[in-house]
């Protein structure tokens, strides 16, 4: 067995082993009778994706409302974490590791603990309820790692390029739109996607900031496996799992794109 | 874009940069005429990149001038200056085609797509590249990548082009090419060139000028053979591979040295320092024109064009001669050594000497 063929199995083998437990939801969400000791359920229904598309599950706005956010909570943790990321991915400054640390701290402290604090702030500034402060919360855990990864991106960075740009008559401005950010492409994309899967999967800051009001995917996914009805939670589970996966898909072409090999995922 | 059809006049006065505690330049004063071609050369880590990023408004100096044609370069921020700057590394930009990373510096400039195109393929024939413009930048060998980067850099029409150790990272043969290639650039358009260098060999071969630059000062700055003719300093001279030092003492514009012939100079009474190129120095059985002395003959070496010949002298000081392939010395002999007198420089002995 030649080694591509070998690493082609080994692929495949990840492959099978990630998405397998994914089958008891197939199964589950197309469930109708299931008697005990059968194998398989005795009859299939798909009611469970009528109720998806149903007005009264209300998933379909779920989804459209966790794809905003998760799109909002992209846009922004990466605008933060870009000079964030400069500062330190480029400078070498007295206390760099510490404000490295201290951009950490909000991924190191959990998640619940920080919120409660932050949580009176919202109310007061009444924000709680609201999308734009679930999407506020949700910078919390996003933030550090856009700016970690962005870090590692500007590392990789030959920052002399920007200043044959300068030479060549392009001010900052100019500089950074027409040559940083380009270089950048691969870490900003993959930065994007921690954060629109971080923000994707986020229950908890939702659930406390967004007051039962604002009703992402995973909100109803809990509330239903918290129930009775399987097949519902079963196809809202199965919603849940595939855009992420859409998504990673979608970005893998400019992670492991050739121009990218020297600054994508290089130094993390 | 109008073109520039001369270079400017580049004039440097008394500057100075330091970077925290380590000084990068000190004191420098350079004067290069509008077109000329100017090797700026020095071991690696003597400030002569600073200088370049200094002139093209990377680095602002601590202190002194930069003016071209008389107007100080100073208040304008590097992308408005009309200097061209090519690194060592490429530089290009990898997210662009290769017309389009020399047409960058145009579009940058507000010029209209048509026109950027035009001139971006008209520069890329006078670099050699026709037919390439649409390669991406990964695809073109370590040569042509800085046949682009000249080509971006001189599309712009520079008044003044900075080479900062272009060609190092190339082999030596494709060095010489390129090295040709851009010096028919700069005679073509007439911008005022310095060409950054530790090689001196490549120093002289592209340049007509030189500017030696040592510890952040400039030690010289003339036509490439005063080094090797008349060097201005004993650190000057040690760069340009003068090995034999003669020690002795000045006074009233008169070396002498013991076993050595006394010999005119016009250098302050105090130590001094005769300086001799190895190829200069005559080894001979009986005593030639000019001062001489003796010396044994420690080791003597066939390098191809002629011999490298160790000598002894009787204070125990060591001289090396390249006399020509035939010259009839042996090894534990006592020979003659000499110079012409227009081989000689006496120069002041300074502090950071050897012995």
């Amino acid at each position: 067995m030649s080694a591509p063929t070998r690493v082609r199995l080994l692929v495949a083998a990840a492959g099978v082993v990630a998405l397998l437990p994914l089958l008891p939801l197939v199964v589950w969400s197309v469930s109708d009778t299931w008697p005990y000791p059968s194998l398989l359920p005795t009859s299939t229904t798909t009611r469970g994706l009528a109720l998806l598309v149903a007005p009264r599950t209300g998933a379909v706005h779920s989804l459209v409302l966790s794809l905003g956010i998760g799109a909002s909570v992209s846009v922004l943790a990466v605008l933060i974490g870009l000079p964030a990321g400069r500062a330190i991915g480029l400078s070498r400054f007295r206390g760099r590791r510490l404000v490295q640390l201290a951009l950490l701290a909000p991924v190191i402290v959990p998640g619940l603990a920080v919120t409660l604090g932050l949580q009176v702030f919202f109310v007061r500034y009444g924000l709680s309820g609201t999308v734009p402060g679930v999407v506020l919360v949700q910078l919390v855990p996003t933030v550090p790692y856009a700016a970690t990864v962005l870090g590692a991106g500007f590392a990789n960075l030959d920052v002399d390029h920007e200043r044959v740009a300068r030479t060549l008559g392009a001010g900052p401005v100019r500089t950074t739109w027409s040559v940083t950010l380009p270089l950048l492409r691969p870490t900003i994309v993959a930065a994007a996607l921690f954060c629109f899967l971080i923000s994707w999967s986020e229950y908890i800051l939702t659930l406390l900031v967004g007051a039962g009001r604002v009703q992402t995917l995973p909100l109803q996914l809990f509330a239903a496996i918290g129930g009775t009805d399987t097949t519902l939670a079963a196809a809202l589970a199965l919603l849940v799992v595939v855009p992420p996966l859409l998504a990673v898909l979608a970005c893998s072409r400019v992670l492991s794109g050739r121009s990218s090999a020297g600054i994508g995922l290089g130094r993390l | 874009m109008i073109a520039t059809p001369a270079g400017g006049l580049l004039e440097l006065s008394s500057v100075s940069k330091r970077f925290g505690s380590t000084t990068a330049v000190v004191d420098v004063s350079l004067t290069l005429r509008p077109g000329s071609f100017t090797a700026l050369l020095g071991p690696s880590g003597c400030g002569k990149s600073t200088l370049l990023a200094l002139v093209a408004g990377l680095v602002h100096p601590d202190a002194g001038r930069i003016d071209l044609d008389g107007v100080s370069l100073l208040d304008a921020p590097a992308e408005r200056r009309p200097v061209g700057l090519v690194f060592q590394k490429p530089l290009l930009f990898p997210h662009l085609s290769v017309l389009a990373n020399v047409g960058f510096g145009l579009r940058v400039g507000g010029a209209g797509r048509r026109e950027t195109r035009r001139a971006s393929l008209q520069m890329l024939e006078r670099v050699q590249l026709a037919g390439l413009e649409q390669r991406r930048v990964g695809e073109l060998s370590g040569g042509q990548e800085q046949r682009v980067a000249l080509a971006r850099a001189l599309v712009l029409s520079p008044r003044v082009l900075l080479l900062d150790e272009p060609f190092s990272a190339l082999d030596s043969g494709l060095r010489a090419t390129m090295r040709r290639l851009v010096r028919a650039l700069a005679d073509e358009t007439g911008v005022t060139t310095v060409f950054v260098t530790h090689d001196q060999a490549e120093a002289v071969d592209v340049a007509d000028d030189v500017a030696l630059v040592l510890d952040g000062r400039l030690a010289g700055h003339g036509v490439a053979s005063g080094f090797w003719s008349a060097p201005s300093s004993l650190a000057a001279a040690r760069f340009f591979g003068v090995v034999n030092e003669i020690p002795g003492q000045v006074r009233g514009g008169v070396f002498s040295a013991q076993g050595w012939a006394s010999l005119a100079c016009d250098v302050p009474d105090g130590p001094g320092v005769l300086v001799v190129r190895p190829e200069r120095l005559v080894v001979d059985a009986v005593t030639g024109p000019g001062p001489a002395m003796t010396a044994t003959v420690h080791e003597v070496r066939f390098a191809g064009t002629h011999l490298v010949v160790r000598l002894v002298r009787a204070d125990g000081g060591v001289l090396v001669a390249h006399p020509p392939v035939g010259t009839g010395v042996r090894a534990g002999s006592t020979v003659s050594v000499s110079a012409p007198p227009d081989a000689c420089t006496v120069l002041v002995k300074d502090a950071a000497a050897r012995d």
